[in-house]
């Protein structure tokens, strides 16, 4: 059974491999929002030294790693979901001997390893040859940094498979999506650090999961968060991990009893 | 031993209700109105092993939520079932293992990747030994004859050959319970009997238990020991298919051709005593309905004996036109002696 989890992300990361012209245009996509970012945040920065405690080299850091990070954790399970849901094809996943959401974790995973080997590594390449990023060289740091990657994975699907059940509860939750992917690129800290938000913002962040999926990661990789600050962030993604298992168990029961497959 | 033991089974479903107007669509916005909807009504019916069984019954009738709630994916309302043991919504994942589902109208196969790729899947998913797998799927592959088929992507098949790809797919793992829900549908003749000889050598060599829904009667005919009839929510009939057709079947009609024009009233005299009715179609045509324990000869040779006549044709009632009417009757019971053709 293992083995067949094994070979849903082998599949999945097949897949996304047949399709090619994604694959380029992917690359090109990373680039071009790095360097609009890139070039914003110079900008923004004018004459000062530091913004928020960020230097404009820390922050072009920020700015690539996020991008980075993005590659990985990103995936579209939410409208996955909602598609199986709407279609009527859960009928069919729930005639197999699996568990439908870790099947579905496993296929965002495929992607997620697809994107990391193959836009992030080489894209990592293109951008420090480009733009001032400094990499660390401490080896904790960096692999800290992957199982803080892992954890952003694990609570962005989190969010996207709840996203994705309300298809159950309402006839169309195309909104629900749409904010949810604004809130999570916002809100985590790809378009804007967390230290920029006002005070009060801060703090209502803190209290959300979005701030765990890029703000801690990459300000752990960015070395803005050291010792037992960084040990302290990945506890704070693994309890945000914890929790939403939760929600998520409580949706699946619920949605199992409402189930009723459009279409006949 | 019981294949299947359902009794009392029973689902609704709560329906949104949209009111009407501006002011109906505001209220709507803040409480909603639900309604309550049989689809399924207490039915009970049992299949022992072995068994093909057709379920029928018109659009909306309940057939694939029955399916649905047999295969584990709907929850009932009320009611008790055992599928080979199982409570199927219950140990769900356990459960499916034994069965096999195939939806003639959803795919269960990968879209992107080749039908190889995908048996390999389902193998490590139901966890088939892969010398068990190899032979199951030499066997498949054979009699239905998928070669050349396996490398292509899904997306590349056509309806015909995703269908047979889709019943490979469903039998790999040697289910004891095969649920079809409208295998046939949209098919062309050809591949229609290919899947029905397939079906049949599947059910005589392993004793494989099959329920399928259709809405093409061929297949009940071709297959079918038995047939269960739904409607509205209600089984209305469950027994053998000739003793529908026997109960139903309303005699024959035979048609004559007359070469100079005849009035009924003439014909009438002719077959006086034999309890046959006689509508005329035009002035040289007329028709005579004959009961199923009328012999057909008797009336024939009183008829040809005095006129002349230049063609017959005799008409039987097909299994259509029987299940065409109990579906706008909405009743089985009925004894059909007595409806007048």
């Amino acid at each position: 059974m293992t083995s067949a989890y094994f070979d849903l992300i082998r599949i999945r990361f097949l897949m996304m491999l047949a399709y090619r012209v994604n694959y380029y245009s992917g690359i090109i996509i990373y680039a071009i929002n790095i360097g609009a970012y890139y070039f914003t945040w110079k900008a923004i920065y004018g004459n000062a030294q530091t913004l928020a405690g960020f230097t404009v080299d820390q922050m072009t850091t920020y700015v690539a790693v996020s991008w980075m990070a993005r590659a990985f954790y990103f995936n579209n399970l939410d409208r996955e979901i909602a598609n199986d849901i709407r279609d009527g094809s859960v009928a069919v996943q729930m005639t197999r001997p699996y568990n439908y959401l870790l099947v579905k974790m496993m296929q965002g995973f495929g992607e997620g390893l697809f994107r990391l080997t193959l836009f992030m590594f080489p894209g990592m390449v293109v951008v420090s040859l480009i733009f001032p990023v400094e990499l660390p060289t401490d080896p904790l740091r960096w692999v800290l940094f992957f199982v803080m990657i892992w954890f952003s994975f694990l609570i962005n699907s989190q969010l996207n498979i709840l996203t994705g059940l309300f298809a159950f509860f309402v006839e169309n939750n195309e909104g629900l999506m749409r904010m949810k992917r604004v809130a999570v690129d916002l809100l985590s800290g790809v378009v804007i650090p967390v230290a920029f938000f006002p005070f009060w913002a801060r703090t209502v962040l803190e209290w959300t999961p979005f701030p765990a999926i890029t703000y801690l990661p990459s300000s752990v990789f960015t070395g803005r968060m050291a010792g037992a600050e960084a040990w302290q962030a990945l506890l704070v993604q693994a309890v945000w991990f914890a929790v939403l298992i939760v929600p998520i168990l409580v949706m699946w029961r619920a949605s199992r009893r409402r189930l009723f497959v459009q279409g006949g | 031993m019981l294949a299947i033991d359902v009794s009392d089974l029973r689902k609704q479903f709560k329906v949104q209700k949209n009111r009407e107007g501006l002011k109906g669509a505001l209220k709507d916005l803040f409480k909603r109105e639900h309604t309550e909807v049989a689809a399924v009504k207490d039915i009970s019916f049992q299949i022992p092993q072995g068994e093909i069984c057709g379920y029928i019954g018109e659009n909306g009738a309940g057939k694939s939520t029955t399916i649905k709630m047999l295969t584990g994916i709907l929850v009932p309302t009320s009611g008790k079932i055992l599928v080979n043991g199982y409570v199927p919504y219950k140990e769900r994942e356990e459960f499916v293992r034994g069965i096999g589902v195939v939806f003639g109208q959803r795919s269960q196969l990968w879209w992107d990747i080749g039908v190889i790729e995908s048996f390999r899947l389902l193998r490590k998913v139901y966890r088939v030994s892969e010398a068990d797998f190899r032979a199951r799927l030499d066997e498949l592959v054979e009699t239905l004859q998928l070669q050349e088929l396996l490398n292509r992507p899904v997306r590349k098949l056509s309806l015909g050959q995703r269908m047979r790809c889709e019943l490979v797919a469903a039998l790999l793992h040697q289910p004891s319970i095969l649920f079809l829900d409208e295998p046939t549908i949209g098919l062309d003749i050809v591949v229609k009997t290919e899947i029905r000889e397939f079906l049949k050598k599947l059910n005589r060599e392993h004793g494989t238990t099959i329920l399928l829904t259709t809405h093409d009667l061929q297949d009940i005919e071709a297959l079918c020991s038995r047939v269960i009839m739904l409607d509205d929510g209600r089984i209305i009939y469950d027994g053998g298919l000739d003793e529908l057709k026997d109960r139903w079947g309303k005699g024959r009609e035979v048609q004559f051709q007359f070469n100079d024009p005849v009035a009924i009233a003439d014909l009438s005299r002719l077959t006086e005593g034999l309890e046959v009715r006689w509508s005329k179609e035009n002035e040289l045509t007329a028709k005579v309905w004959i009961p199923r324990e009328l012999n057909v000869s008797e009336v024939l040779s009183r008829v040809v004996g005095t006129k002349d006549i230049s063609d017959i044709k005799i008409f039987e009632t097909n299994t259509d036109e029987i299940v065409r009417e109990i579906y706008q009757s909405g009743s089985a019971a009925a004894p059909v002696g007595s409806v007048s053709p």
